[in-house]
């Protein structure tokens, strides 16, 4: 079952990127050149996707388990330090260069664009450098 | 500053699909959606693998679906340049890494439960972001 819900939540995603448009580089370029020609739409996906998960989230945080799986299982880190500045600096230059994140960047592949491919395996590698330096470090 | 393209409606509504996605994760699956996360994991960790895997495949099949409904043709325009591509795609896949999550893991997982260290992970990559798309448009 929660093989069937894992599929599922990618499509509503997916789509989600898609209704929003958030899977365009262009639309996401434009939302972060507030200096420039401005479209601030992305903003609303943040709100909409905030304003019906945190209060979920919150109401649902005293259950003991999840529907179908033995308990919940996500990062609780709290630690405020240099990596996380570096890490999201480094994110944050790549995601303004082209105007791709993870998700509309995997999303994209639909389209069979070559170039959004380009930046999904490279993506890829730098998944696959970091996992290097963490099992070692 | 000039406003243009404004369209909040269909990115609220992108926006609430989004969260429903996290939401039904969250209840019946138990875990946070955070794709860099979900993708590093498929590709470095046996640990649910086939989990990471299909959450992917739908991430691919979303356009599709959408498209077969509404009949509109999903238009996106994308730098061409190689070298500019191969560059944006290792700092965000090192970054997001590095600095534990990306748009949707901090930014909407992270910020959704009030997390700080979320809050100012989101603050810094969209302050680099802007900083970085206004230096490209001077040079």
């Amino acid at each position: 079952m929660n093989r069937f819900i894992s599929l599922i939540s990618g499509i509503i995603f997916g789509a989600g990127l898609t209704v929003s448009q958030m899977i365009n580089p262009a639309k996401v370029l434009g939302f972060l050149n507030i200096f420039g020609e401005w479209d601030p739409s992305l903003a609303f996906v943040m709100i909409g996707a905030l304003i019906i998960f945190s209060p979920f989230f919150h109401v649902f945080k005293g259950k003991k388990k999840p529907y179908f799986a033995d308990n919940f299982y996500y990062s609780n880190n709290k630690e405020l330090n240099k990596k996380l500045i570096i890490g999201s600096s480094l994110f944050g230059a790549g995601w303004g260069l082209v105007g791709l994140c993870p998700g509309p960047a995997i999303a994209s592949l639909a389209l069979l664009n070559t170039d959004s491919l380009f930046f999904v395996i490279t993506m890829f590698i730098g998944f696959y450098i970091s996992n290097l330096f963490e099992t070692k470090s | 500053m000039n406003i243009i393209n404004f369209t909040p409606a269909s990115a609220f509504t992108g926006g609430l699909m989004i969260g429903l996605a996290v939401i039904l994760f969250y209840v019946l699956n138990g875990r946070l959606i955070g794709v860099s996360g979900i993708a590093s994991n498929f590709l470095n960790s046996k640990k649910n693998r086939i989990d990471n895997f299909l959450f992917l495949i739908g991430l691919i099949i979303g356009p599709i679906v959408y498209k077969f409904f509404t009949q509109d043709e999903i238009n996106i325009s994308i730098s061409n340049s190689f070298i500019l591509l191969v560059i944006a795609g290792l700092l965000v896949g090192l970054g997001t890494r590095i600095g534990g999550g990306c748009t949707s893991g901090h930014g909407i997982s992270g910020i959704g439960r009030f997390s700080l260290r979320s809050i100012i992970a989101t603050l810094t990559f969209m302050i680099v972001g802007i900083a970085t798309v206004l230096i490209k448009n001077i040079l």
